[in-house]
């Protein structure tokens, strides 16, 4: 058994309750959600804050609720109801395409979004689904409310623009008309982390034409969405030929590392590859035809 | 899961479901397990039982220049903290090893590999032993490691065991089998030759519980208690007498529920050493057990062979000769379980399934800043190796002739005349017929109809995989004149005891983690006497209860221990016959047996059965001269041979063209372990061995950065495959019985993982033929896979 260094524990009973509890016990104090992020790295003695401030009671945090054009998510929303929720899958397919992939059924019944994105490991996938959604961070702290775009919100790896003494409260996706999602992640093994991923988003014109898109990529050494590749969709007719020129720009935009995932050269293939092929889902979907498997699956 | 298997025809069984004797019956120790009523190490709690947790060097390599316990020791909650000076003291701090080495216990002058034990504190809970390590001060004096076994032999080389008196090089032996100069000749001669160097990477063998130990040492008679996760108690006994000097009939080894074996708990680790310490030292219980991290960084890892296989052969396909130079890397210790006059264990058996004309290698074994062991899961004795070697060669050589590999198989076969076979590094296989379990698996597989789709999907750029591997093991030793563990010969013994209502108890050297052993050996009583299996309990384990005998791997308990039961029943079958014939006023030899009652012949009606007679042998019947009023028996049993259990496996796989993932689609397994005791615990073994070698194809290796940081100590970073990662088995079966065994049987517990890796790889190098790639070496992750279809795929170490 692995043991964490010695620490103290409460929990919250409101928002405003961990608030004050973060004010009270200061910057070695952490909030605690899911905890399949943090107690690992406790465990390893990597991280050892003083004081875990729980909020898994704040059932005002667990929440999807559609308002307007916005679809609201509470930060202590789990994996497993983001998976399984169908109109999240309806609105945004790619939330499913990467909760399928993130870690394990154990895992993503504790997991939450809030924890996810708080993280910011840069393996993580929601980060990259929330950034080519348009996703808009809600934070409170001592302050009051803000609200930040992802590009605002994700300050690099393991970085946020969330303050030791602010919590994440909801993430809101803009709800757009002919628009479709898709993630694709290459995993050594199930569970396993991502070697890369790439997600993309598209809105179709009238006329069939790219309106607005949206490319991201997970572990590849890029923290935000790739800009080039979004200059070059917008305006164009979806084609083999564009999806194949934004994904050498995606190729180009990364910046991996070596580790034992795979090598550089690898992991610069699978920008391409991988943004190529979510392009193409994307796009298929938002114009409304059924998904193709794109890779044999086990049960195939 | 849907697994497929073929069902047999039970003709032991009674009924279908409860046969008496061999057949397909539910585990006995399953209900314990599946109630979370296992009893593991850890959950063993003593009156007054302390923590004990191990300080671990951070590097690979260091000069050890001080250690301050200081503070350590003023930790209010911290009875004891034991460092290498104080085993110096006590003549400790080195224990011999299982291959005539010395292994530091805690380290004294320098620490060897990343991980290794540097101090033990003892306290009052495992929460304030590992706050303890944290205030003991090491200071260290970093040199360079040695991490590249291929560098190991330089003369600039570090020299890691700089201890030993004239050691000047990391050399710990040479070891060859087979004639060089025949071989050469061979080679000479053939018409095709074709080499590949070929790595079997570190691995883990992972168990799904970790090592442990609760030492309790009575300080008012002396007597040593040991609970260890061990595969071994008796050995493990004997060996603590050496090497702490405590009386052997003073110490109890205790090996409780193990949560998995694999090879990874039969040595002797420091661990249980300083809990042995600790529990002198405080006069007090000591559990120790390691977490998962301790474990994948320090514990006996498996293979890290890099292999040179070479193969000749006619151009019409009849394999000539093999031979192979290998470069072993056994780590910091050389501290391999395995047969002392076996270095490199039965690496020999490299011939394979073929009727060769010659064989020969050579193996050198070396030191390196690397955690010791090298005995594991279907190390078998390093028959795994062996066998991926001889398949991944074979393979080789049908892309060179552009001949089908089942086709090259069965060409090359040792015919089933040709049994027992003598090959050309001194093994006699039992028996074998290795054609029939081939075709069984081509037609399960419907192997044409594979390459026909294999063909249409080539067309359409798609890469589709099929790989076969034909393996044959060799498993069970001794015979105890030739192979032994420190000394002791590879024997085992059982003793049964019939109880006078005619209900049984059987107790074995050897010790289960998993296999059923419970269920297995109660079968084989069953089958002998006809006794229920249910109405025979299975003891095992304990050194102060059961008979004494050299332990549970390389697949040995049925081969030597299923041996030493059927005998020790047979006895017991003698002796009531000798007592029926006097309750019945016959002779014996008028007596005739039918499971589980002897009768007199021509008289069915006249019996008695094996209850009757346990009652009359332990009740007023006057005795025959000379038998005891009991009907108990014992044997040690000393197997005249081996075993080879063999196997045809077949594998499909596809690989993603655009990310280089490689999904195992199907995979067909026939296995012949001769007589089939219980065909749903031989299906399991199967089904684990298959996921094992799932594993070690695709993903599982140790690896180490150039400074000797392990990067595989943590199950994020060492994978093992889970249940999305394997398809639905594909089992079959042939019964090919051992005919020098007494019941025919030849075990099963490695043969698939032995089997599966060289099917898995064989599948992949064949899916990415289109882009000429010849060999991979695993693990084929999909950056690697990728860098093969690119033209560069490199070795992984
Ligand atoms: C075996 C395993 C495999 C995994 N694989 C993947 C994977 O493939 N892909 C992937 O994306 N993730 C993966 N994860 C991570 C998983 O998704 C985590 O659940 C998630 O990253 C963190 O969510 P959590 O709720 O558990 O956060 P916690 O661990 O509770 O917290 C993580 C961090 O966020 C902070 N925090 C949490 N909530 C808030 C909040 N509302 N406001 C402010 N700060 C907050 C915490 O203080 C902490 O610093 C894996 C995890 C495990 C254990």
């Amino acid at each position: 058994m692995q043991i964490p260094a010695p620490f103290d524990y409460v929990r919250a009973t409101t928002v405003e309750d961990a608030l004050e509890l973060l004010a009270r016990h200061g910057p070695e104090s952490r909030i605690i959600a899911g905890g399949h992020s943090l107690l690992p790295m406790m465990k390893l003695r990597l991280s050892r804050p003083e004081w875990l401030i729980d909020i898994n009671d704040l059932f005002e945090l667990d929440f999807i609720l559609r308002d307007g054009e916005d679809l609201r998510i509470g930060a202590l929303t789990r994996h497993t109801t983001l998976l399984e929720s169908d109109e999240v899958h309806r609105l945004f397919p790619i939330v499913r395409d990467a909760e399928l992939v993130i870690a394990d059924p154990v895992v993503r019944n504790r997991g939450t979004i809030g924890g996810s994105l708080c993280q910011a490991d840069p393996a993580e996938d929601l980060s990259t689904v929330c950034a080519v959604l348009g996703a808009i961070a809600v934070v409170r702290g001592p302050g009051g409310e803000r609200t930040l775009s992802m590009h605002d919100f994700h300050r690099g790896p393991y970085q946020t623009a969330v303050g030791p003494d602010e919590l994440l409260c909801e993430v809101r996706l803009p709800i757009r008309a002919r628009s479709a999602s898709a993630y694709e992640k290459v995993e050594r093994r199930v569970g396993d982390w991502a070697v890369g991923a790439a997600g993309a988003s598209v809105t179709l014109a009238e006329d069939g034409s790219i309106a607005d898109a949206a490319v991201g990529l997970t572990a590849l050494g890029l923290d935000h969405t790739v800009e080039e590749a979004a200059g070059l969709l917008r305006g164009k007719r979806p084609s083999e030929e564009l999806f194949a020129d934004a994904g050498r720009l995606a190729a180009e935009a990364c910046d991996p590392v070596a580790d034992q995932r795979g090598p550089v050269d690898y992991k610069r293939h699978l920008a391409d590859e991988l943004t190529r092929r979510v392009l193409r889902r994307a796009c298929a979907r938002a114009a409304g035809h059924p998904d193709q498997p794109a890779t044999p699956t086990q049960e195939g | 899961m849907t697994v497929i298997h073929e069902r047999e025809s039970n003709p032991a069984a009674g009924d279908a479901d409860r046969p008496i004797g061999y057949g397909r019956i539910q585990r006995k120790e399953d209900p314990r397990f599946v109630r979370g009523k296992g009893h593991y190490l850890d959950d063993i709690v003593l009156p007054g039982m302390l923590h004990g947790a191990v300080l671990r060097a951070p590097v690979a390599h260091a000069r050890l220049v001080s250690i301050d316990t200081t503070n350590a020791l003023a930790h209010p909650k911290v009875h004891a903290v034991i460092t290498g000076k104080d085993l110096e003291g006590l003549k400790l701090a080195w224990a011999p090893t299982l291959s005539a080495d010395v292994q530091a216990v805690l380290v004294t002058d320098k620490v060897r590999f990343q991980g290794q034990e540097v101090a033990f504190v003892v306290a009052e809970d495992r929460y304030a032993a590992r706050d303890a390590l944290e205030l003991i001060d090491v200071e260290y004096d970093v040199l360079p490691p040695l991490v590249d076994a291929r560098r190991a032999l330089d003369a600039d080389a570090p020299l890691i065991r700089d201890e030993m008196e004239g050691r000047t090089d990391n050399r710990i032996f040479d070891w060859e089998m087979g004639d060089a100069a025949e071989t050469d000749a061979v080679f000479a001669g053939a018409d095709v030759v074709v080499s590949q160097e070929m790595v079997y990477p570190r691995v883990h063998p992972a168990p799904m519980e970790t090592c442990g130990a609760v030492a309790d040492f009575d300080p008012v008679d002396g007597k040593l208690t040991l609970y260890e996760t061990t595969q071994a108690p008796h050995a493990h006994r004997t060996l603590f007498a050496i090497v702490a000097g405590i009386p052997e009939h003073k110490i109890r080894i205790v090996s409780p529920d193990i949560g998995g074996g694999f090879g990874n708990k039969v040595g002797i680790y420091p661990g249980y050493i300083l809990a042995v310490v600790g529990s002198i030292v405080t006069g007090r219980p000591v559990k120790w057990m390691e977490d998962r991290s301790e474990n994948l960084m320090s514990t006996s890892f498996a293979r890290d062979y890099i292999m040179q296989g070479e193969i000749a052969a006619t151009k019409d396909g009849k394999i000539l000769a093999l031979r192979t130079n290998v470069l072993a890397d056994h780590g910091a210790f050389n501290a391999t379980a395995q047969p002392t006059k076996n270095p490199a264990g039965f690496f020999s058996i490299f011939t394979g399934s073929y009727d060769l004309q010659a064989a020969h290698c050579k193996v050198t074994g070396v030191y390196t800043n690397k955690a010791p062991g090298g005995v594991a899961y279907a190390c078998s004795f390093r028959v795994t190796e062996a066998v991926y070697l001889v398949e991944r060669m074979v393979d080789v050589l049908a892309r060179k002739l552009e001949m089908d590999p089942a086709e090259l198989r069965l060409k090359n076969f040792i015919k089933p005349e040709q049994f027992p076979y003598a090959n050309k590094t001194g093994w006699v296989y039992d028996s074998g017929n290795y054609e029939a379990a081939m075709r069984r698996s081509m037609e399960l597989a419907g192997y044409e109809e594979l390459r026909r789709e294999q063909q249409e999907k080539r067309a359409k750029g798609e890469l589709m995989g099929i790989g076969l591997s034909f393996f044959t093991e060799v498993v069970g030793a001794g015979p105890r004149k030739h192979f032994d563990i420190v000394g002791l010969g590879m024997a085992d013994g059982a003793e049964l005891r019939v109880h006078p209502t005619g209900k049984a108890v059987v107790r074995l050297s050897v010790q289960s983690q998993g296999q059923g052993h419970e269920t297995t050996f109660a079968q084989i009583v069953a089958e002998e006497l006809g006794i229920p299996p249910e109405n025979i309990d299975v003891v095992h384990g304990d050194t102060d209860q059961t008979p004494f005998g050299l332990g549970t791997y390389g697949s040995r308990s049925t081969p030597v221990s299923g041996g030493a039961v059927a005998l020790v029943a047979r006895k017991v079958r003698e002796k009531a016959k000798l007592i029926a014939a006097a309750m019945l006023e016959t002779r014996p030899e008028d007596l005739e047996w039918e499971k589980g009652r002897w009768f007199v012949k021509g008289d069915p009606t006249a019996g008695k059965t094996i209850e009757d007679i346990a009652m009359a042998a332990h009740g007023t019947l006057t005795l025959p001269e000379g038998v005891d009023g009991n009907l108990d028996a014992e044997v040690t049993y000393d197997p005249p041979n081996l075993t080879f259990p063999f196997g045809a496996y077949i594998c499909v796989v596809d690989v993603d063209p655009g990310t280089g993932r490689v999904l195992v689609r199907r995979f067909i397994a026939v296995d012949d372990c001769g007589t089939r005791i219980n065909p749903m615990i031989i299906e399991g073994q199967v089904h684990g061995g298959l996921t094992d070698g799932v594993g070690m194809a695709l993903m599982e290796i140790i690896e180490f950065d150039a400074d000797g940081n392990n990067l595989g100590g943590s199950f994020m970073d060492y994978l093992i495959p889970t249940a999305m990662e394997v398809p639905d088995w594909e089992t079959g079966f042939t019964v090919t019985p051992s005919p020098h065994h007494p019941i025919g049987a030849k075990g099963i517990g490695e043969s698939a993982t032995v089997g599966s890796p060289p099917a898995i790889v064989n599948a992949v190098v064949d899916a990415l033929a289109p882009f000429g790639v010849t060999h991979m070496d695993m693990p084929c992750t999909p950056a690697r896979v990728w860098a093969a279809m690119q033209g560069r795929a490199t070795p992984p170490i």
